[in-house]
């Protein structure tokens, strides 16, 4: 099993990043990579077990299905039902935790997965960095302005 | 009603880094300013799980607390209180470390959960909040961070004890008695655990309260421990949450416990003093004890003014000379009573304006012919017995008696009504008040330092043995075959 981590601090106070991400629907708004997303079958972005289907900017299609979703603790969960990565078992965790001696948000998102043995690092090094790595810096440079 | 409290800051130090201070459940003493001493109970390991820690707080009070989860992998760990004075029933507790890789700093949690009597809720909410969690925030990223340097955070991520030992020398006492019971041997000296560092030490200063320890009239040194109360040197190894020093820096000491007579220590960090350029370590080995002393005495206890008149009785001393001069810099007048005619030339190149010679004249007398019969504003008074009484004698109204020695003897009992003829106070200060913590001792060095900048103490040449010689320095020493202090060289 490969796992891999990224985590930032975004300056902005963490109710006002978390109505950014909470939308499961909305990763065209906040990431650099999605071109465009739909939740299948007319579900609610925050039902659980909705999914997520988006096309990458790079023509690749994705479904992602939501496990869980709390307010309380500001985080998700997810799976990968399809992906041209070669990923199974893929859980990933997104997660934001107020900082609260500064009005900023620490953000971290994390999965763990399982793939070929010769294509592990790469992936682990392509998610943490293209993806969660890009997403939490794209997240970053919004509230920066 | 159980209330809730989470707090959470970014600390400017890699996640490994601040997960090696935080693991020790026993090291919090090292970065909490609230905590004093903490110990953990039945000698279990730390990382135990269920293992108590018992400490002190800065106020007096004790707290046990018992370690409930550990984590490695989440860098975490849980605990709860099992003894306080404050009112936090069921309280338990939990930190957690996580990673922003971003910037290889880290975030640090700090959860805490209790069930506070209603009536005091908002007090004991914020005392949770700022005297535990934001105190701690505060005090640990200062000790990650002192020096502001990466290499220092990135030394502390370097688990403790795991250096080797190293061979070096130090003199033991193997019973009480002359200068012939100091033997060296050779010694493994450890590598330093938390909050400590290990020294390669380039001059130990040599005091009388060394003699006093070595021939038992202090118990402070049992046979078989090694001797010495301030040395200089270098910092060769720094154990984890050591914030004021950093390795390869000069620094120096005086304070207990002894065993300053070696050429390598092992000694917690806390307080070290860092030396300036300006000043050599041989200086700095003959003069913190005596300097610091000095200071205090003349600062902290007698307060001495521009204007005022004062007696300083062995002003040849060692003390004494930095009494006189110092003084004198402050703008008093410095009346110096010596033994001898010899030590009293001495006492007048420490600047001493007049000088009585006790071996000739009543002292008494003397400093009130010379005060008109007003007498002196301020006593320092190291010989004890045979010049109480007549101390007390030569006090203007209003004088402070500051007693903090006795050569001669123990002072005995007096009746403190005498000092209603001039509303006199007498003093008798302890060394340790003065410099045992950090804090004490970064005012008192450098009020030290900058007075041998302006020249207000005057570093005098010490004179040296080798380290193996010292039972030959002792003997000196006692003979009063010296004038000035000595050092011992590893």
């Amino acid at each position: 099993m490969a796992k891999t981590y990224s985590s930032a601090v975004i300056p902005a106070e963490a109710t006002a990043v978390w109505a950014v991400v909470r939308d499961f629907n909305a990763l065209p708004q906040w990431t650099p990579f999605v071109a465009e997303s739909r939740i299948e079958q007319n579900k609610a972005s925050d039902q659980i077990g909705c999914v997520r289907s988006f096309r990458l900017k790079d023509g690749g299609r994705i479904r992602e299905q939501l496990l869980s979703l709390s307010d309380y603790e500001m985080s998700f969960e997810y799976s990968i039902l399809e992906s041209p990565m070669g990923v199974e078992n893929y859980l990933a965790t997104f997660r934001l935790i107020p900082i609260t001696d500064s009005d900023q948000t620490f953000a971290e998102w994390t999965a763990e997965f399982d793939a070929a043995p010769d294509r592990e690092d790469g992936l682990v090094d392509s998610i943490g960095r293209n993806v969660f790595a890009a997403g939490l810096a794209a997240l970053k440079a919004r509230f920066n302005r | 009603m159980r209330v809730d409290i989470r707090r959470s800051t970014v600390i400017g130090a890699p996640v490994e880094a601040v997960w090696a201070v935080l693991r020790d459940f026993n090291g919090h003493d090292a970065w909490h300013p609230a905590v004093s001493t903490s110990a953990i109970e039945n000698g279990e390991a730390s990382d135990q799980v269920g293992c108590v820690r018992n400490f002190r707080l800065k106020d007096g009070s004790r707290v046990r607390e018992q370690l409930l989860y550990l984590s490695d992998a989440k860098r975490g760990f849980g605990y709860c209180i099992l003894e306080a004075q404050a009112r936090l029933r069921n309280y338990v507790a939990s930190v957690r470390l996580r990673p922003v890789t971003s910037d290889d700093s880290c975030l640090m949690e700090w959860r805490a959960s209790f069930e506070p009597p209603s009536q005091e809720r908002l007090r004991l909410e914020r005392f949770v909040r700022e005297e535990i969690i934001e105190t701690g925030f505060a005090g640990l990223r200062r000790a990650l961070t002192a020096g502001g340097s990466a290499e220092r955070t990135n030394r502390a991520s370097v688990p403790a004890r795991t250096g080797a030992a190293t061979e070096g020398v130090e003199i033991a006492i193997t019973r009480y008695g002359g200068p012939e019971v100091l033997v060296p041997r050779r010694a493994s000296i450890r590598a330093p655990g938390y909050g400590e560092v290990r020294l390669l030490q380039t001059a130990v200063g040599v005091n009388f309260i060394d003699v006093y320890c070595r021939r038992g009239t202090f118990d402070l040194v049992s046979p078989g421990g090694v001797l010495g109360m301030e040395a200089a040197g270098v910092v060769e190894s720094v154990g984890l949450g050591v914030g004021n020093v950093r390795k390869g820096d000069r620094v120096a000491y005086a304070c207990a416990p002894p065993g300053a007579y070696a050429s390598m220590r092992t000694m917690r960090a806390d307080l070290l003093v860092r030396l300036p350029e300006t000043i050599s370590d041989e200086t700095a080995a003959a003069l913190l004890l005596k300097g610091l002393s000095a200071g205090f005495l003349l600062h902290d206890v007698a307060y001495v003014r521009a204007g005022e008149t004062i007696l300083v009785h062995a002003a040849a001393g060692g003390v004494g000379r930095i009494i006189s001069r110092w003084a004198k810099a402050l703008g008093a007048t410095v009346i110096g009573a010596t033994s001898s005619d010899t030590k009293a030339e001495e006492a007048k190149r420490a600047g001493c304006d007049h000088v009585v010679v006790t071996s000739r004249e009543d002292f008494a007398k003397a400093v009130l012919n010379l005060t008109s019969g007003r007498g002196v504003d301020v006593v320092f008074d190291a010989v004890g017995k045979d010049t109480f009484e007549r101390s007390v004698e030569c006090l203007a109204a209003r004088g402070r008696l500051i007693s903090f020695g006795q050569a001669s003897g123990d002072i005995g009992a007096h009746s403190i009504d005498r000092l209603a003829h001039r509303s006199a106070t007498v003093s008798r200060p302890n060394y340790v008040h003065y410099t045992d913590t950090p804090e004490k001792m970064i005012l008192q060095s450098g009020r030290l330092f900058d007075a041998l900048r302006s020249g207000a103490v005057v570093a005098e040449r010490p004179r040296a043995y080798p380290l193996a010689n010292a039972a030959a320095a002792h003997a000196d020493l006692e003979a009063r075959r010296t004038t000035g202090s000595l050092i011992l060289i590893p």
